[in-house]
């Protein structure tokens, strides 16, 4: 089995006509890090819902750990380790309690139980407060017990949703490393969710950008980037302009590509950052266009989302949030 | 089968323990029964002298009338738990597991029985303590907590039906006050039946809460008609189920709208 995971054409449409997702397709290679890259509201969650046999899709197949999603989620269950975006710790309990249960529903029972939370306990750090409340654990502690708890039966493929969200620099990157960690167990497949362009950039060995509903682009970190001709070049104005006007203007610069504006922002593209600052900023000012700043960039995966999915990824993001 | 029952059993536990684990709860539920107890027997101790009460001292009449409300009110609650379970994402933890979907309900279920049959005890303790008098003895007392436990059980399935189909506090805390002090005045919990007015009798026929208590009552009594009681039973127990069954549904509703 090549695929751990795998999906094609999943939609899911909510109550109020609310299309999470349209069309979605995808698949992550046994043993590696596969990573789902989007804006808040973008469907990845309602993706790793369905993947999780959490809830069913409109229409679409999906296979994980070579069992139908649909025809026979109770064999995916078993297969399948899932920390979601919301804990799901039970706060009352202790942390070994936690991972105890989490065990038990499993069908682990004695020794090899007691042994296994004691064994994830040490990984994950959390000796110490193993046997306080939930309650008292601070934002990190709580996020790698959750990891913790999605680890207990071993399963094949792990699921983390949003696993840095809300957690402090410090946390963050103690969780990158706790990631990356497990992707170098033996034959476990990760599936993240994140829309923190630098974790996938970082941790994800494939990734799929998703953007309302929809995979706009797929491949390795570096192939898409790739994808993206030379450097990004970005030049903020003194005033806003029309974007016809500096079109025009920036038309006789050579090794020039995709010249967006954007209320005072210019984005473009050029095969050499370097070379094609000096033409635009003469460019520029022949046409009386006052220049604050220019920064010139090697692509991000920033860029490969504004190319994808036509606006920028922060942009997209406050654009969710918005009500 | 066996795994929705061992399932059932770790979900119980852990339901049980988290309870434990809140001493202001513990506290409330031990001392409210008491001030029941106490504050109404003291209140309503004359109630007796009324010709064709048919009582002869209010805290017999009494102490099964709180050990029946007390019940009805603490599984009145029961679905807030849920909801804060459906907030945290513990729910959808276990719904991406192997574990039981039944054991998600009713391992909240046990434990309000088993709480329920704690604290009927206590209360029956504490009736005597204040005077109470229990001629039907320990099979009495056995049938006023089975009856007290049954109407529990279903009560506290429709909570977490409400609870899990409205996903909102506020709606639960509304629900169960306009519902539980009614369905209790409803009731022969304070008055003697053959005092209430007409209208309300006849309601009374028809109210689960009435069917405990008089159940209880009845199995209390020296010579109890165990006829009734095993009605009254046999109709709590339909309720039950009814009740469970609609609290599975209104989880399914929850689960396809994920």
């Amino acid at each position: 089995m090549d695929n751990a995971i795998e999906a094609r054409g999943l939609v899911k449409t909510y109550r109020g006509d609310v299309r999470a997702l349209d069309g979605v397709s995808l698949a992550a290679e046994t043993g590696s890090v596969f990573g789902l890259l989007g804006p808040n509201g973008a469907g990845k969650s309602t993706a790793v819902k369905i993947l999780t046999t959490l809830s069913r899709p409109d229409a679409g197949e999906a296979f994980v750990a070579g069992h139908d999603v649909l025809r026979h989620p109770a064999r995916v269950r078993l297969a399948i380790g899932c920390v979601a975006q919301k804990s799901g710790l039970d706060l009352q309990a202790t942390g070994r309690e936690n991972l105890l249960l989490q065990g038990r529903v499993y069908g682990m029972r004695g020794g090899v139980l007691r042994s296994r939370a004691q064994e994830l306990i040490e990984r994950f750090g959390l000796s110490d407060a193993a046997d306080r409340v939930v309650k008292g654990y601070s934002g990190g502690m709580q996020r790698k017990l959750d990891v913790a708890v999605g680890l207990m039966h071993r399963p094949q493929v792990l699921f983390l949703d949003e696993p840095t969200t809300g957690l402090d620099p410090e946390a963050r990157v103690d969780m990158w490393s706790e990631i990356a960690r497990l992707a170098g167990d033996e034959g476990l497949t990760i599936l993240m969710t994140t829309h923190y362009l630098e974790e996938a950039d970082s941790l994800a060995r494939r990734l799929a950008i998703v953007d309302r509903g929809k995979v706009v682009a797929e491949g390795t970190p570096d192939e898409l980037k790739g994808e993206l001709r030379g450097d990004a070049i970005v030049v903020e104005l003194e005033e806003q302009v029309l974007d016809g006007e500096v079109r025009r203007a920036l038309d006789t610069v050579p090794e020039l590509y995709d010249v967006a504006v954007e209320a005072r922002t210019l984005r473009a593209r050029a095969d050499s950052g370097a070379r094609s600052v000096p033409a635009v900023l003469a460019a520029l000012e022949a046409e009386g266009v006052r220049v604050a700043s220019v920064t010139v960039s090697r692509p991000s995966l920033d860029d490969v989302y504004l190319q994808y999915a036509g606006r920028a990824f922060s942009e997209a993001d406050q654009e969710a949030k918005r009500p | 089968m066996t795994h929705v029952l061992t399932d059932t059993l770790f979900m119980t536990q852990r339901h049980f323990r988290n309870l434990l684990r809140q001493p202001a709860w513990i506290l409330i539920s031990l001392v409210q029964p008491v001030v029941w107890l106490l504050l109404y027997g003291a209140l309503f101790r004359k109630i007796v002298e009324i010709p064709g009460f048919g009582a002869g001292s209010y805290i017999d009449f009494l102490t099964p009338g709180i050990v029946v409300m007390t019940c009805l009110f603490s599984a009145g609650w029961s679905g807030m738990d849920l909801i804060e379970d459906i907030d945290r994402g513990v729910i959808d933890r276990f719904l991406v597991s192997p574990a039981s979907r039944s054991s998600l309900i009713a391992g909240r279920l046990v434990q309000g029985a088993i709480v329920g049959i704690i604290q009927s005890v206590i209360i029956v303790v504490l009736g005597l303590i204040v005077g109470a008098e229990y001629p039907g003895g320990v099979a009495g007392i056995a049938a006023l907590t089975i009856c007290a436990v049954l109407l529990g059980t279903g009560v506290g399935a429709l909570s977490n039906a409400i609870g899990v189909l409205s996903r909102r506090v506020e709606t639960m805390v509304a629900v169960s006050n306009f519902v539980l002090l009614p369905l209790t005045f409803l009731s022969s919990v304070f008055m003697a039946r053959a005092l209430m007015p007409g209208w309300m009798q006849s309601v009374a026929t028809y109210n689960p809460v009435e069917w405990a208590v008089n159940a209880g009552r009845e199995g209390l009594a020296s010579s109890p008609d165990w006829g009734v009681v095993l009605s009254r039973m046999g109709w709590l127990a339909l309720f039950t189920l009814v009740c469970t069954w609609l609290a599975t549904r209104a989880f399914r509703v929850y689960q396809k709208s994920i």
